[in-house]
């Protein structure tokens, strides 16, 4: 079985709602949209308050090389511009638009389901046009990685159907219901690198998928779908490149550094969707899930809409909810204020009570070595909490703070729950501040 | 309303098995030994694990109290720290010196350092070094297994000569290999029955709670060296009895793993297994003493933080030439 070194076993809960079929959300009276949901540039706002938009039409932009347009999810009238709180805590301009549920799309005519007919620049250009981001949290921009650097030879598209975080269920049920588009994407990235060799990953916890996905990929040349180790962080970039070309991706380098792209289920799905139907991103799958929440759900959820609005529409909260979370219980962030709007990179909302947060009240590090047996990264997290407690941020540096890519395996592992991975958290950011201040 | 929510960092969940949980699985790993030393040394032995036991716990107790520290005696820790110094002191020892023994383990060893975690050496070795250098000839006396001591007052104590003054004084043991796996020979409390050591090691071993590595090299460099080097000439020793005596599986087992004095890089694990069993021969054939293990396990524990230092793990991407292409 394909897998990698380190890492942890978390129970995946995914049977809460594994079954259940992705329910189209409908849209709420007013949505948020924010003008950064991805890494790069900031969009402009492009509408006036008081115009009418409609569903697609493109309401942010930059000129920004890595910066993708936003779109709006519904039609409607541009209420007001201002600054809201996203759900990882910044703050940015947003869009407010009043749902006129009319839903009257930008723009019907132009599919373009041949996509052969397209040149790789065409391809690109398209794809950031359509908004496209990687799905699975920090949200990318996929275009720039089908471009990669002067010399990079790209040689392999692998698409991430890990979905290693527990209670997470949207990418599986996008492999059940919609595995036509999800392959269709793949062959439009293959296409564009002018290249057969894809791989369709998924853990093995999810045999329907993998059975699905071969069946449909059976006799599409050079896509292979593949059984990986259900093992936490599988879905990891650099863990999962690993895992299916044993390829290790160097210190500070991108994949393209080693030939291979990574893309998510639902990256997929957004560039089939631009080619199918010419329509942009303006949804995303999202798992509510938890004991905090009355009916778990998988939802079809327009960008821009309050998680309040969701969490309603899945029957409200249940118990004593103690936290609120977007994206996994490995990585996502928890929230405080839940006026906050689904982004690009919202995958899930977990709404937590006591059950799931049960933890030992200790604070104490005895050495025992388990965090870095489980550090996929090969770190020593115990030594870095020790050398920052210390203040010796150059040590911290020297023994690979900056190379943690925060997965969470040592702190879910730690028997005297001394949290290493805050502390190797703080060292990272007291380095790259340092830097900051020298240059 | 929303106050309420909690906005910790991830991870939000805990998977991992607690102090606590890590504790009470050695103690149970050390039941079999217990059990066996009650069997051959009857209650009194029991009695001296009681001691040890309860003082340890008392005095992490009294400490925290003193130092207006939040109550540690939960996590275990220093039940198994009392119960592993009891393992290795004869049963015909007086409590008070018990006592002694679990004040300079918990609250010298371990406590003076900052705690559980911060220590260099291990304590229950700390505790039974002390109470060599106090009181040496009540440390080494045995007593004849299967007697029964009383268990107040004065003990006679039948001295019998172990198989490693045998083995040190280059005389052939005069006990059957099989009756040593078994502890049918004086020796301390926890020491003298490889086979329930055998046991409790394994167990946790399965468990994961200790790599085997320690171990494993461990015993097989003594096994090597004893048969290179002895006190009759090269080529010429007795591994056998060598590795089933002297309280080897105990220290193998129990206390060179103990998480916070020895390494914990798979590389560093193999060097302190080595390192120990070269150490241990060396004291067992050339030191003044005939017992080397707990020493050689704290010679290492000592040197722990360089043997990580030097074996730490390959981090990730830091690949010499990367970028290869594979397939
Ligand atoms: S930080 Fe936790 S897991 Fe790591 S060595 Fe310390 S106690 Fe063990
Ligand atoms: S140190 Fe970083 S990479 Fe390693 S286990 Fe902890 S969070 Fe993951």
């Amino acid at each position: 079985m394909l897998s990698f070194r380190g890492g942890v076993h978390p129970h995946d809960h995914k049977e809460i709602t594994k079954d259940k079929k992705i329910t189209e959300l409908s849209p709420p009276d007013t949505l948020y949209i924010p003008m950064q949901m991805h890494i790069g540039a900031p969009c402009v706002p492009k509408v006036e308050v008081g115009e009418r938009v409609l569903m697609g039409q493109i309401i942010g932009d930059s000129d920004a090389y890595v910066s993708v347009p936003v779109h709006a999810s519904v039609s409607g009238t541009v209420k007001e511009i201002k600054k809201i709180l996203l759900p990882n805590g910044s703050m940015s301009d947003a869009v407010v638009i009043e749902n006129d549920f009319k839903d009257e799309p930008f723009d019907e005519h132009g599919k373009n389901k041949d996509y052969t007919k397209f040149s790789r620049q065409e391809i690109i250009k398209m794809v950031r046009e359509a908004g496209v981001v990687g799905m699975g949290g920090a949200g990318f921009p996929t275009h720039v990685k089908l471009s990669p650097p002067e010399g990079k030879v790209i040689d392999t598209v692998i698409v991430n159907g890990a979905e290693c975080e527990p209670y997470l269920t949207s990418d599986y049920r996008v492999m059940l219901e919609n595995p036509e588009e999800v392959i269709y994407g793949l062959k439009v990235l293959l296409y564009a690198f002018g290249i057969k060799n894809g791989y369709i990953g998924i853990e093995d916890n999810k045999k329907e998928a993998i059975k699905k996905m071969q069946e449909k990929t059976k006799n599409e040349e050079g896509i292979r779908v593949v059984a990986l180790k259900t093992k936490y962080p599988q879905g990891s970039e650099k863990q999962l490149i690993w895992s299916i070309t044993k390829r290790e991706v160097p210190r500070g380098g991108l994949p393209a550094d080693v030939g291979v792209i990574c893309v998510n289920i639902d990256t997929c799905c957004a560039i089939a969707k631009k080619f199918l139907y010419n329509r942009p991103l303006i949804r995303r799958i999202v798992t509510v899930s938890g004991s905090g929440i009355k009916e778990p759900q998988n939802f079809s959820v327009r960008i821009g809409t309050p998680f309040s609005y969701v969490i309603e529409a899945a029957g409200g909260m249940a118990g004593d909810v103690k936290k609120v979370i977007m994206g996994g219980p490995m990585m996502g962030i928890a929230q405080y204020d839940l006026n906050v709007p689904v982004v690009k990179g919202t995958s899930a909302i977990l709404l937590f009570t006591e059950k799931e947060l049960k933890q030992p009240n200790t604070d104490v590090c005895f050495r025992c070595g388990r965090c870095s047996y489980v550090c996929p990264i090969n770190l020593m997290p115990y030594y870095i909490a020790d050398a920052y407690r210390i203040g010796d941020i150059e040590r911290c540096e020297k023994l690979g703070a900056l190379d943690c890519i925060e997965c969470g395996c040592c702190s879910f592992t730690c028997p005297g729950n001394a949290k290493p991975l805050s502390r190797v958290r703080e060292a990272k950011r007291t380095i790259l501040e340092n830097r900051r201040q020298k240059a | 309303m929303e106050n309420k929510l909690q906005v910790s960092t991830s991870p939000h969940i805990w998977g991992g098995i607690s102090v606590a949980k890590v504790m009470q699985y050695v103690i149970l790993a050390l039941m079999p030994a217990a059990i066996m030393s009650v069997y051959y040394f009857g209650f009194r032995s029991l009695l001296v694990m009681l001691v040890a036991v309860g003082s340890s716990v008392l005095f992490e107790y009294l400490w925290c109290k003193l130092t207006k520290r939040e109550n540690t005696i939960g996590d275990y820790s220093a039940a198994v720290t009392g119960l592993i110094l009891a393992m290795n002191l004869p049963p015909t020892i007086p409590y008070y010196m018990v006592v002694v023994g679990s004040f300079v383990a918990i609250v010298v060893a371990k406590e003076f350092f900052g705690g559980l975690g911060h220590n260099f050496i291990n304590p229950a070795l700390a505790g039974r070094a002390f109470l060599m250098a106090s009181w040496l000839s009540e440390m080494t006396k045995w007593a004849q297994p299967r007697t029964r001591l009383p268990l107040f007052g004065k003990v006679d104590t039948i001295s019998q000569v172990t198989p490693l003054a045998q083995l040190k004084a280059g005389e052939a043991v005069d006990i059957s290999y099989l009756e040593m796996f078994f502890g049918n020979v004086g020796g301390c409390i926890g020491e003298t029955c490889a086979a329930a050591l055998l046991i409790g090691g394994l167990f946790l071993i399965y468990k994961r709670i200790i790599t085997p590595i320690i171990p494993f090299t461990y015993i097989a460099t003594v096994g090597l060296m004893s048969y290179i080097f002895s006190p009759s000439g090269f080529f010429k020793g007795d591994p056998w009895a060598n590795i089933l005596s002297g309280g080897l599986f105990l220290a193998a087992f129990f206390m060179a793993t103990d998480y916070v004095t020895s390494p914990s890089t798979f590389k560093g694990q193999f060097i302190m297994g080595i390192f120990m069993g070269v150490i241990t021969v060396i004291i067992r054939v050339y030191g003044g003493y005939p017992e080397g293990a707990s020493y050689a396990v704290m010679l290492m524990n000592i040197l722990t933080p360089l043997v990580e230092k030097a074996t730490m793990p390959r981090i990730y991407g830091t690949k010499k030439q990367a970028g290869g292409k594979a397939q």
